[in-house]
């Protein structure tokens, strides 16, 4: 028989389908997908993994083929690494732990009968969902603030582009122009997030531009190390940062980001460069999956990270109420730890264990000042809770050498929760 | 030298006998002379002492501010007004700068 080459492929596949599937179903290895590979679902991924030791069937399914951190992005705008240092492959998950890595867009839950419905028209069944897909914003918020608008008044709070984009805008300001930042209200990802970005777009303009101005609008009655910010700002950039809160502007009312105007209690401030970091939920998947309340983030088991709504479903990272864990990195890649545990007891029997979490989050104010804040976490019946006598957080006036100390721990922790990530994937930056 | 930034928003018009809100924000690090540097060294202390709001020349709010008080001191505060004039409002610190702003507002 004479098949052309097309045909010929067709057969092949049809025959690999008819070998591989019997020979899966008898080994009735349990499936579990992950949507969303940053730090929630690709620690989880791989920690499921090498914990299952083969026992479990693990899919993720994320649609960048290279995933570029949100975390630390800071610093890349500050000047302090490498855009391609942010950049990881999911080659390492795939080679070195067996991972089926999906690059699609997960569009749907059909929680019944437990299919992951992908934008490339695939159906992924599982037995336990894990979704960590971060935040999303709440549309419409900010009105004049839309998808468009993000172009001029980037976010920057999703990692890649965005970052990329916010430093080059911040880089072509004029001699002493303006530059604001629009602070989300709580909760979001990373409290200390918009006030590092701060300093660090401080510590870029005081050596390219040093008669620029800061505004933050801001919020918020207090914010995340406010004292530690404050007194840096005041050593390291004099008279460059002004905080203007909700009760003195009235609040934002809405952003022009043609005009690069942002209008706050009737009263219009032109800018040159502008941060706006929207008003936050959890990810569009766990709002499509049904598993948020009206807080528009999911409620979760604090023993094991499952959904409160679906006891098939596991919620990881920013898009979960985390109790009293902060929205961070940290806090996402303890999560998964905690849920890849809870699986592994549910489906492979394996010995129970005492859930704990932790967090801590760094924030550079300058070149080697950097502050930190943490603690310990242990579930309660209602919620994520901090362990008493856990909490930590750098002090204001403490020794430059305490400051320098938490920089390079800062440093040490990114090589290590990226490995934890990505499975020793050389970063973008070492293969470049 | 830092630059002290005063800003105040009063309403431009007013009704007569209408409370209207006044707010004002000076941004000012409020040194408490406590706490030491980077260098390790003691900031020196430089705080705002005095908060003076007049209107009409006469004086409607005085506050006394003490070290306790956060970075960039926030006043609000209502005013009824009968008559058209001018607010002042005047920081003094405690190296002797002043900072004054004054604001129209038209009643009637």
């Amino acid at each position: 028989m004479l098949l052309d080459r097309r045909g010929a492929i067709r057969a092949g596949l049809a025959a690999v389908a008819a070998l591989a599937a019997p020979a899966v179903l008898g080994q009735a290895r349990p499936r579990v997908v992950v949507v969303g590979g940053g730090a929630g679902g690709a620690s989880f991924a791989r920690a499921l993994a090498m914990g299952g030791g083969g026992g479990v069937d693990v899919t993720l399914i994320e649609p960048s083929k290279e995933y570029y951190t949100c975390f630390f992005g800071n610093l890349y705008i500050g000047g302090f690494v490498e855009f391609a240092s942010l950049g990881h492959s999911y080659a390492g998950l795939a080679v070195n732990h067996a991972i089926n890595v999906v690059h699609d867009w997960a569009l749907a839950i059909d929680r019944d009968p437990r299919q992951v419905v992908l934008a490339g028209g695939g159906r992924v069944p599982y037995d336990r969902l894990v979704l960590s897909p971060g935040i999303d914003f709440i549309e419409g918020a900010i009105p004049g603030w839309d998808i468009a608008a993000e172009a001029r008044m980037p976010h920057a709070y999703k990692g890649g582009t965005q970052v990329a984009l916010l430093k080059a805008q911040v880089a072509a300001m004029p001699q002493g122009g303006v530059f604001a930042l629009v602070a989300p209200p709580n909760p979001y990802r990373c409290p200390p997030g918009p006030y590092e970005r701060v300093s660090m777009i401080a510590h870029h303009l005081r050596a390219t531009n040093p008669t620029a101005k800061i505004l933050i609008f801001e919020p918020k009655e207090a914010f995340a190390k406010q004292q530690l910010f404050e007194a840096g700002w005041s050593d390291h950039y004099p008279g460059m940062i002004e905080v203007l809160p909700d009760a003195f502007t009235g609040g934002v009312e809405r952003v022009d980001a043609a005009a690069m105007e942002i209008v706050a209690g009737g009263e219009v401030t032109r800018v040159d460069a502008a941060c706006v970091i929207g008003p936050q939920r959890a990810g569009r998947i766990v709002q499509v999956a049904g598993l948020t309340d009206a807080t528009g983030w999911a409620p979760i088991d604090p023993f094991t990270m499952r959904a409160r709504a679906d006891p098939f479903v596991t919620v990881l990272g920013d898009s979960a109420q985390p109790g009293d864990m902060p929205k961070s990195a940290f806090a996402a890649n303890s999560q998964a730890k905690v849920a890849a545990m809870a699986i592994l007891v549910d489906l492979l029997e394996a010995p129970g264990f005492a859930p704990r979490y932790a967090n801590v989050c760094w924030s550079l104010i300058d070149t080697d000042d950097c502050v930190r804040i943490g603690a310990a976490f242990a579930p309660t019946p209602e919620k994520i809770a901090t362990v008493d006598g856990s909490a930590f957080l750098s002090a204001v006036g403490e020794d430059a050498e305490t400051r320098r100390t938490n920089y390079l721990a800062s440093l040490a922790w990114y090589a290590a929760i990226t490995n934890d990530m990505f499975a020793g994937s050389p970063s973008a930056a070492a293969t470049r | 030298m830092t630059t002290i930034i005063p800003r105040v928003r009063v309403p431009a018009t007013a009704a007569p006998g209408e409370i209207v809100r006044i707010r004002t924000l000076l941004t000012h690090p409020m040194e408490t002379g406590r706490r030491k540097g980077p260098d390790g060294v003691v900031v020196p202390r430089w705080i705002v002492t005095r908060f003076v709001a007049a209107f009409a020349g006469e004086t409607i709010v005085s506050v006394e501010i003490d070290p306790a008080i956060a970075a960039n001191p926030y006043f609000e505060f209502d005013a009824r007004l009968e008559a058209s004039g001018v607010f002042t409002f005047r920081w003094t610190d405690d190296i002797g700068a002043v900072y004054e702003v004054t604001q129209d507002i038209v009643v009637g």
